[in-house]
This record gives C-alpha cells, structure tokens and sequence, in this order.
C-alpha cells in the first residue's frame, strides 16, 4: 500500500504544518519556540527517512553485510540538531530576558507596552 | 612554513575568527577582546585581498576541506564572486571594529562587552563561511553561526525593546533557515549531492522533477527572509533600530549583503544550468518583489522619526535594488546587483556608524532631538549629507555608479516600470535624507539644549573612511566594476 509505504513522508508533513502553525498563531513566546522546535524535528525525520535503504542495516564494515543504509543523511542532521539546540537555548534565554525586562511573555501585551514607551 | 600557510588561505580565512572567538571568552577584558578582534580581521582582510588577486591572476580557486576529495568531502571553491564578497566582508569588519571599541563601551554594559567581540568574530566566521564555501549544506551551517551571533549581539543592547527584536528576528531567522535545509534535503534526495559544481551538472537533467521543483521553491523562500526582501523583511528594522549602533552598521553592511550573495549562487550556479526558473516565472516573481521593496521601503522611511528606523527601511528599499539587479539574469544586471551590494555596503555602514556618533552623544537619535546639531556636531552631520547624497545616488557618489548601471540593464530588457520606480524611490530617498539634514541644518537648537561636542576621534575616523570610500568607488569604479562584472560572468556561467 502506497499510503503506509510513505507513512513517515507524511508524519513529516503532519508535524511541519502543526510546527509552523503554531510559530505563527501561539502569542506566547514559550510555544513560539515549541513549535520551532517541532518544526525542525519534522526535518530531521524527513532527512532520517531518506536515508533508509529497505533491508539495510547500519553503515558498518564487517562480513555478510551488503546493504546498508545512507550515513551521510544522519551526519548532516547530528550538524543540524546542534543547531537546533543552540537555537532554542538562545531563544529561551532571550524569553528570559524578554520576562525580566517587561514582566509578560505574551506577544500581544509586549506590543502594547512597546506601543507605550 | 610560508608555502604551507599560503597552500591553506581558503581555510584560515574562516578558521581564524573561528578559533579567536573562544579566546575573547576566555581573556574577558574589553580591551584585550578588541585587541584580537582587531589584529584578527585585519589578518583576514590581507587573506580576502590575496585570495582576491590570486583569482584574478590563476582563476579559480578550489580547496578540499580536510583533504577530502570534491564530491564526497566539502570543497571550498573561490572565484571572482565569492572573493568579492570575501573583501566586502572583511574591509567592512576592518573599518567598523575601531569604531566598534568607543561605541560598544557606551552602548552595552561593562560586563558584556568581551562578549560583543566574540560573536563579533563568530558572526564574521560565519559570513565568510557562507560566501567561500561550494557545499550547500556547509553553507546552512555557516548561515546558523552568522544567525545566531547576531542575534545575540542585537539583544546585548541596553534597550530593552532589543530583546523583542532579536527574539522575532530569531524566530524568522530559523524559520528561513529551517525552509533552506528542507529544500536541500530535497536536492539531496534526487541527486544524491550535496556539492554546488557537482549539484548543477545534475539538475538540468531533472527539470521535470517535482522534488527538484519544490526544493527550489523552498531555498528561494528561505534565503529571501534572510536577506530581507519584502515582503518577508518584517524582522529588519527593529532589529537594526535597537541594536547597538557598531552592531546595527556592521550588520546592514555585511549580513543581508551575504544572503543576496547566497540566493545568487543558489539561483544562477546551482539551478543555473536549468531553465527551472524561466519554467517557474521565479524572475517575475522577484522582480515584483524587487519593485515593491523599493517604493515601499522608501514610502515608510519618509515617515519615520527615529533616524536608526529610517535607514533600516531603506535599506529594505535598497535590498530591492540588488534583487531587481540579480533578477534581471543579464551580465549588466547581475554587475548592477553586484555593485550596488558592495556600495550600498559603504554607504548604509558609514550612515548608521554616523548615527553611533549621535547616539553617543545625545542618546536618542530621533530627527527632532537633532534639531541645529550641526552646529555642535559639524563633522558628524557633514558625513550624514555625504552619505545621504549616495542614498539618492547623486554624481560622484557610489551610489551613483550603481543606479546608473542598474537603469541601463533595466533598459535594455525594456522595463520601463523598474526604470521608473528606481527612480522615484530615488526620489523619496531624497525627502528621508532632506528631513534630517533640514533638522540638523536649517533649525535652531531648542533652548536649554545639551552643550555637546564632537565624538572621538577613534570613531569619527572610521566613520569617514568608510563614507570616503564610497565616495572613492564613486569617482573611480573601474575596479569594482571590472570585478562585478567577472563576477556576474562567473555566476551566470550555467545561462549562458
């Protein structure tokens, strides 16, 4: 069955569309970075999923072992988790910044004191 | 030894601000920070520059990351375009990092200035990265070491409405960047490469591949909100308004310059080859963009009081120049692009180091605050005007060059529209660069005015070598041009 084959092609896309949706319409800076976060996630599954090679086993030299799949795919996204971590460690550092500074976290009460000052 | 060192230029270009940025965390004192920030993008002006001419002498330059041949490892691969934008990067840096010492001490607190020059040099890093590297993998990686030190160093301002800047700045930042890995994941999945050279070979075959497709249409959304084209540019002006002011002039100046330098290898090396973008209308799409940003960014600065904001949106207007200049995909269009990349550098980075001197000494850089400055501020002003006139691009300057080759290229593709709206938004340019020129000129200083005078000297020399050479690229633009133009050649190599 074509649907089941592509399963995780579409978990990819579940999880992007849900990632940036709630970038987009959550006020409240917190889950502005768990979305980001579920947003890059659904990456690093796509980069994981292409990978694959169907009967393959892990990338190792050793005897009996012919099919294998694509290591490249998981370094880049090791490279690319880093980044993710980095990004969300600054991002709610910034958020604990931003809570000091202002007293709220919610973007619609920033914009009001930012209109104010 | 000697031969050694030269044999790895390509790699101590990025190396070396990499392995210094640590070392200022670690020294913790501002003036020994600055001392290394300094020697150290000095040092790498000098690589940029011989990199430069050994292009121009032997052509391209190809060098294999950690000795691992072309395909499989990462290839640093520098020809005329990339070490264009090698030299812009670090000239700028060279010329803001002085100015940087009196200004940073002002504008962020004691204890954080050591960590200014870190991500100052982490930032550099990564811009040079982006622009050497001929891998597009290695180039999202480098997009995130520039990203994320420059939010940080936006959020090291004393303002507090910085840290809201560089949170949303974070947030599209990332979301760019996270759509520019989809789109290469996508390239991967097909191709099976992650080289740029080697990339471009294989997608001309692969034109009626949807996955090719898609990919492309992610990397060109991603890249765009990197570079600010509007209508994506809602990050930039708080960003570069509260910013400390070294921060905001080093950033205009080299940061979104970068990423138009990214879309253009994407779009002309990468996907060059293909007719991809003629089967996508990608031109007319960029192009109405281009338009938009121009007049709209410029529409907005009239308005604005707070001097900072007003660049800002201009710079939004002037990222709509470049693009329309790229857009175009003719050798004069691209070298159009090109140049006014390298002389909107010059000017944005000498206009916002002018309002650091404001700033410095009145702490606000609203036009009404500037009323009669002039008088106390002579030196100061007179670099604004120098500097406005290039905005409006009036003869001599820089900006001149650049808007007379881009309404050329305009012509001859008989685009009648972009010829006038380059030109009224050169007309609006002159109502946003009059206004404060009319406040600081032509009105008296309000009473009971603050007594100030001039600012230091360590930033009123930078300020002025950088307006100067805009003005010298102005007068004499045989060697920007020449470059651009080998530039442009080089990245429309797969068109034609």
């Amino acid at each position: 069955m074509e649907f089941l084959g592509l399963i995780n092609y579409w978990i990819v896309i579940v999880l992007m569309m849900t990632g940036f949706y709630i970038v987009i319409a959550h006020d409240n800076l917190v889950k502005k970075i768990v979305g980001l976060n579920i947003f890059q996630v659904s990456v690093f599954v796509f980069y994981i999923t292409m990978a694959k090679v169907e009967g393959g086993t892990a990338p190792i030299l050793a005897e009996g072992i012919t099919t294998y799949s694509n290591p490249l795919p998981h370094v880049l996204i090791l490279t690319a988790i880093v980044v993710g971590v980095a990004t969300t460690a600054l991002g709610l550092a910034l958020v604990v910044r931003i809570r000091d500074a202002y007293g709220t976290i919610e973007d619609d009460e920033l914009e009001n004191q930012e209109g104010e000052s | 030894m000697a031969a050694l060192f030269s044999s790895h230029l390509p790699a101590l270009q990025v190396v070396l601000a990499l392995l210094a940025a640590p070392l200022c965390v670690m020294l913790r004192r501002p003036n020994a920070a600055w001392f290394i920030a300094t020697a150290v993008t000095w040092a790498l002006l000098a690589i940029a520059v011989v990199l430069l001419g050994r292009v121009l002498d032997i052509g391209t330059i190809t060098y294999a990351l950690g000795n691992w041949p072309a395909p499989w490892g990462i290839e640093y691969r520098i020809d005329l375009a990339n070490a264009f934008v090698l030299v812009l990067v670090t000239l700028i840096g060279s010329v803001v990092i002085p100015y940087a010492r009196a200004s940073i001490a002002a504008e962020v607190e004691e204890p954080r200035i050591y960590l200014f020059y870190c991500m100052y040099l982490l930032n550099l890093a990564g811009l040079l990265g982006i622009a050497i590297t001929g891998d597009v993998f290695n180039l999202f990686v480098f997009l995130e070491i520039s990203s994320l030190s420059s939010y940080v160093m936006i959020s090291l301002s004393r303002d507090r409405r910085a840290l809201v800047a560089a949170y949303r700045y974070l947030i599209m930042g990332t979301i760019g960047a996270t759509f520019y890995i989809i789109g290469v994941g996508m390239m991967y999945q097909v191709t099976g490469t992650l080289n740029m050279v080697n990339l471009a070979t294989l997608i001309p075959d692969l034109v009626d591949n949807r996955t090719v497709m898609v990919a492309l249409a992610f990397l060109s959304v991603g890249l765009c909100l990197k570079l600010a084209l509007f209508p994506l540019h809602m990050w930039l002006p708080n960003a570069y308004t509260y910013a400390p002011s070294a921060v905001s002039a080093f950033l205009a100046a080299t940061g979104t310059k970068v990423a138009v330098y990214a879309l253009a290898r994407i779009l002309f090396t990468v996907f060059g080859g293909s007719s991809l973008i003629d089967d996508f209308g990608l031109q007319e799409i960029l192009v109405t963009f281009a338009v938009l940003a121009m007049i709209g960014g410029s529409a907005v600065a009239v308005y604005e009081s707070n001097v900072k904001r007003l660049l800002a949106y201009s710079s939004v207007a002037q990222i709509g120049y470049m693009i329309l200049g790229l857009s175009m995909a003719s050798v004069i269009g691209m070298t159009a692009g090109l140049v006014h990349l390298f002389n909107h550098a010059l000017m944005k980075g000498g206009l916002f180091m002018v309002m650091g001197c404001v700033f410095f000494r009145l702490s606000s850089v609203q036009v009404e605050d500037m009323d009669g400055l002039a008088k106390r501020m002579p030196l100061t002003m007179a670099a604004f005007v120098a500097g406005g006139f290039g905005l409006i691009g009036m003869p001599l300057t820089a900006g001149f060059i650049s808007k007379w080759y881009l309404i050329q290229a305009a012509l001859e593709k008989g685009w009648w529209a972009a010829v006038a709206a380059i030109l009224i938004s050169s007309l609006l340019a002159v109502i946003y660069v009059w206004r404060v020129v009319e406040a600081a000129y032509f009105k008296p200083p309000p009473k009971g005015a603050a007594e100030v005078g001039e600012a230091p000297l360590s930033m009123l020399v930078p300020m002025w070598v950088m307006i100067g050479m805009s003005y010298y690229f102005g007068i004499d633009a045989t060697l920007t041009l020449d470059i651009a133009t080998g530039a442009a050649e080089t990245l429309l190599g797969g068109v034609q």
